[in-house]
C-alpha cells in the first residue's frame, strides 16, 4: 500500500515537471488516462447520439473518435460523458471532460471569458424555424404573436430575441431545459415555432415526430437568421492539446481534398504524391512536429473516415437526415471547409 | 469516602492536558480554526482558479444587457432590459407561485384534514385516499402529468374552448379580459386597504361587545361586505369606467385581455396538490392531539359542528399544527423551483440561463442561494413569531 502511495506520488511529481517543461497539464493527463474523456449531447440525432446498440455516433462523436486515434492511435479510446446545454461549459472548465464536441456555437464571449479554446469548425450550422404546414406560414417575418419553444442556455435564445426585436415581431417564448421535453411541447401544441440550429431542425424532423403525425407535416423555415460555426471546445491554456485538435480536424478535410478515403487508405500508403507521401507519414516529420505518432492521420482516415465520408454517413445523403453539404462543401467545390496545408 | 456535592467549587487540581474545561476550549477552538481554514482554502483556491483560467467574475455582469425574452412577466421587461431585472422577474415568479401555493395549499389541506374526521364514512374516505395518493408519488412526476394534461388535452388556440364568449381555454393557457387601466384603480386599491382595516376594526369591537353583553354579530359576513364593499363605492363614485381589454383570436395567439398560462398552472396545481396532502395530515393530528372532552363540551354549549371546529377545536389544534406547517411552506417555497422542469419562468430559470451566457456560474448559484435563503429565513421568522403569539401562556 504505501509502496503504490510513493509510486503514485512520484508519478505525480514527474508528470508535474514534464508538463512544465514540455506538453500541457491536460494532454498528459489524457495520456495518463489513456482515455479521451468528450462531453457530447443527451442525443442529437446525427451529431451524437447512441445507436441501438447503445454505440455513439454522429459527426461529433467522430471528432472525439479521430483526436482519439491521433493521441492513442485507437478511435475507441474515448468515454462519451453526455451533457445538457446548461452543464456543457461547467463541465469542460472543471475538467469532467477533456473535449467538448457537442453541437456548440463558437463565439467570442465562449472563447474569452468561459476560458475556453476553439478548434476548427466542424460544422457550418445557422439557427432556423420550425412550424406545422397546418398554420400555412411561409417565412419568418410572419410569426407576430407565435409562441416559439426554445432550448435554454444557448446562443438559440439570444438569436431568437435579437431577430424578432429587429423585425418588430412580438413573441412569446416556452423554455425548457430538457431537449425531448421541449419537442413533446413543441408537437403537442403548446408552441407555434420550434427554433435552434437548422441541423437540429432536420434531426428532430427526421427522428422525433411522433405518430399520427409524420415529418412531412413539419416544414422548416427559408430564413437563417445567425451565423452557428459548431466547434469542438477545450480547455484555455494546453496549447499542445489544441495543436493536436485542431490538426486532427484539418487532417480530415485534406484527407477528403486528397482523395485519402477509410476503403483505399491502404494503397494511398504507395502513392507518388509528395503531400499524400507527407499527410500519411510515408515521409516523416509530420507526426513528430506535432508530439503524435507519425501514422496518425492513417490511423484517423483507417478508422474513422475523411471529412466527406464522416459527413455522409451521418447527416448526408446517407443518412436520415439528409443534409446537402452547402457550406460544409470542400472549399474547392464552393463550400467553406478550407484546411491549411499539412506540411 | 468523601461525597462530592454538584457545587463543589473545588475541583482537583490535574494536568491542563487531563482537564476537561481546558480540553473543551482547546478542541472548540481547533475546530474553529479548521474550518476556517478550509473556508479561506476554498474561497481562495477558487479565486486563484478562476483567474488562472482567465474566467470573468464579480458581478459587473448584473447591469449588461440580458438579451433573452421571458415568457411570463410581472413587471416590464424586455430583451433589452438588464441581467439584473430578469433575475428580478424570476425571483418575483418564484414567489408568486410560493405565495398562492401557501394560501390555496393550506385551505385546501385545512378542508381534507378535518373531512378526513367527518363522521361521515364517504367523505372521510375520499380524503384518505386523496391524501394517500398525491403524498407517495414523487412532485415532478405530478408536475409532469398536469402539464401534459393540459398542453395535450387542451385544443389550440385555434379552436380554444370559448366560455360566455369573453374566457377562452386552449393550450396556450385561459385567457380572460381585463379592465383597461384607469386612475379610478389606484383608489380602489387605498379602498380595498381601508375597507380590511375597517374590517379588522369591526371584529375586535364586536369581540368586545360580545365578551361584554353576550350579543354576537355577523363578523364574517360584515368584514366581506366591508372589504368589496368599499372599493365598489370608489369605482361608483369615480364614474364606473367600464373599458375593458378582451382577448381576440389575432393570429397565432390571443391578443389582449390576459393570461394564466399552462406552465404556472401545472406548477401551482401540482404543488398545492401535492403539499396540501401532507397539511391535511398535520392538521389531522393537530385535531386528534386535543382531549375529546374539547368537541364533547362544545357540543353541550350547544355548539353546531362548524362552530365548535371553528371556535373551539381549530385556535387550539393551531398550537400543534404551527410548527410543522412552517416545514411545509418552506418545502413549497423551495419546491417551487422544480419550475424548471416544465418551463415556468422562475428564479432558477432565469439564472440558469444567466449562468450560461455569463459563465459566471458560483456567482449566480450566490444569488440563487441568498434569494431563497431570504425567503425562507422570511416565512420561518414569521410562522416563529405566530406560533408565540398563539402558544399556550403559561403562568
Amino acid at each position: 500500500m504505501l509502496k503504490k502511495l510513493i509510486a503514485a506520488g512520484a508519478t505525480v511529481v514527474l508528470l508535474g515537471a514534464s508538463g512544465t517543461a514540455w506538453a500541457g497539464k491536460d494532454l498528459d493527463a489524457v495520456k495518463a488516462r489513456g482515455l479521451l474523456l468528450c462531453g457530447v449531447s443527451t442525443g442529437v440525432a446525427g451529431f451524437s447520439a447512441p445507436d441501438a446498440q447503445g454505440k455513439w455516433t454522429g459527426i461529433d462523436v467522430d471528432v472525439c473518435r479521430a483526436i482519439a486515434a491521433t493521441i492513442f492511435g485507437d478511435s475507441e479510446k474515448v468515454k462519451y460523458v453526455p451533457l445538457s446545454a446548461e452543464q456543457r461549459f461547467t463541465a469542460v472548465q472543471s475538467g469532467e471532460v477533456d473535449l467538448l464536441s457537442r453541437n456548440t456555437t463558437w463565439t467570442l464571449t465562449r472563447d474569452t471569458a468561459l476560458g475556453l479554446d476553439f478548434g476548427a469548425v466542424t460544422y457550418y450550422d445557422g439557427q432556423g424555424f420550425m412550424v406545422n404546414k397546418k398554420l400555412g406560414v411561409k417565412s419568418a417575418k410572419e410569426l407576430e404573436g407565435a409562441t416559439v419553444c426554445v432550448q435554454p442556455g444557448t446562443t438559440t435564445e439570444l438569436n431568437l430575441a435579437d431577430y424578432f426585436r429587429a423585425n418588430k415581431i412580438n413573441f412569446k417564448p416556452v423554455v425548457i431545459n430538457q431537449l425531448d421535453q421541449i419537442r413533446a411541447a413543441f408537437f403537442s401544441g403548446r408552441c407555434d415555432v420550434f427554433t435552434t440550429d437548422a441541423s437540429g431542425l432536420y434531426s428532430i424532423r427526421a427522428s422525433n415526430v411522433p405518430a399520427p403525425q409524420t415529418a412531412d407535416d413539419f416544414v422548416v423555415l427559408p430564413e437563417i437568421i445567425s451565423k452557428e460555426p459548431l466547434a469542438p471546445a477545450f480547455r484555455h491554456g494546453d496549447n499542445q492539446f489544441g495543436d493536436i485538435v485542431r490538426w486532427t480536424q484539418f487532417a480530415m478535410l485534406e484527407a477528403e481534398e486528397y482523395g485519402i478515403t477509410s476503403k483505399n487508405v491502404d494503397e494511398m500508403l504507395k502513392s507518388d504524391n509528395p503531400s499524400i507521401k507527407r499527410i500519411l507519414g510515408v515521409t516523416p516529420g509530420m507526426g513528430k512536429a506535432l508530439g503524435v505518432d507519425e501514422k496518425w492521420v492513417y490511423n484517423i482516415v483507417k478508422q474513422v473516415g475523411n471529412y466527406g465520408e464522416v459527413f455522409e454517413r451521418n447527416v448526408g445523403m446517407g443518412s436520415p437526415l439528409k443534409i446537402e453539404r452547402g457550406l460544409n462543401a470542400l472549399w474547392k467545390n464552393g463550400g467553406a471547409q478550407y484546411a491549411p496545408p499539412i506540411r | 469516602m468523601a461525597v462530592e456535592t454538584l457545587d463543589s467549587t473545588t475541583r482537583p487540581k490535574v494536568a491542563p492536558w487531563n482537564d476537561p474545561v481546558v480540553r473543551g476550549w482547546v478542541f472548540q477552538i481547533v475546530i474553529v480554526g479548521l474550518v476556517g481554514l478550509l473556508a479561506w482554502f476554498l474561497v481562495t483556491n477558487t479565486l486563484e482558479n478562476l483567474a488562472r483560467q482567465k474566467i470573468a467574475s464579480g458581478y459587473d455582469y448584473l447591469s449588461r444587457e440580458a438579451g433573452f425574452e421571458i415568457g411570463d412577466s410581472m413587471i416590464p421587461y424586455s430583451p433589452a432590459s438588464t441581467y439584473a431585472r430578469a433575475i428580478l422577474v424570476g425571483m418575483l415568479n418564484t414567489l408568486k407561485v410560493a405565495v398562492l401555493g401557501i394560501v390555496l395549499s393550506t385551505i385546501l389541506g385545512t378542508l381534507i384534514g378535518i373531512g378526513r374526521l367527518s363522521p361521515n364514512w364517504l367523505l372521510s374516505k375520499i380524503c384518505e385516499w386523496y391524501v394517500e395518493a398525491f403524498r407517495n408519488v414523487p412532485l415532478l412526476l405530478w408536475l409532469f402529468l398536469f402539464y401534459k394534461l393540459i398542453s395535450e388535452a387542451f385544443p389550440g388556440p385555434r379552436q380554444a374552448i370559448s366560455l360566455l364568449g369573453s374566457l377562452f381555454l386552449s393550450n396556450r393557457g385561459l385567457y380572460f379580459p381585463v379592465p383597461l387601466a384607469d386612475p379610478i384603480h389606484h383608489w380602489m386599491a387605498v379602498g380595498l386597504l381601508v375597507g380590511v382595516v375597517a374590517a379588522f376594526v369591526v371584529k375586535r369591537w364586536a369581540k368586545r361587545r360580545q365578551e361584554a353583553t353576550g350579543l354576537p354579530f355577523p363578523t364574517i359576513r360584515a368584514a366581506i361586505a366591508l372589504v368589496i364593499g368599499v372599493p365598489l363605492v370608489v369605482w361608483l363614485l369615480g364614474g364606473a369606467p367600464h373599458h375593458m381589454s378582451w382577448p381576440e383570436l389575432k393570429g397565432f395567439n390571443f391578443q389582449g385581455g390576459t393570461v394564466i398560462q399552462p406552465e404556472f398552472t401545472a406548477l401551482l396545481v401540482g404543488l398545492v396538490i401535492y403539499t396540501s396532502a401532507f397539511i391535511a395530515e398535520i392538521v389531522r393530528s393537530g385535531i386528534l392531539a386535543l382531549n375529546k372532552g374539547q368537541s364533547e363540551a362544545a357540543m353541550a354549549l350547544g355548539l353546531s359542528r362548524a362552530q365548535s371546529m371553528r371556535l373551539v377545536l381549530l385556535p387550539q389544534a393551531m398550537r400543534v399544527i404551527v410548527p410543522p406547517m412552517t416545514s411545509q411552506y418552506l418545502n413549497i417555497t423551495k419546491n417551487s423551483s422544480l419550475a424548471i422542469a416544465i418551463g415556468y419562468p422562475d428564479l432558477v430559470a432565469a439564472v440558469n440561463v444567466t449562468i450560461n451566457q455569463t459563465g459566471q456560474a458560483i456567482e449566480n448559484i450566490l444569488i440563487i442561494m441568498a434569494a431563497f435563503l431570504t425567503v425562507s429565513l422570511g416565512i420561518s421568522a414569521f410562522m416563529n413569531w405566530y406560533n408565540k403569539r398563539i402558544a399556550l401562556r403559561e403562568r
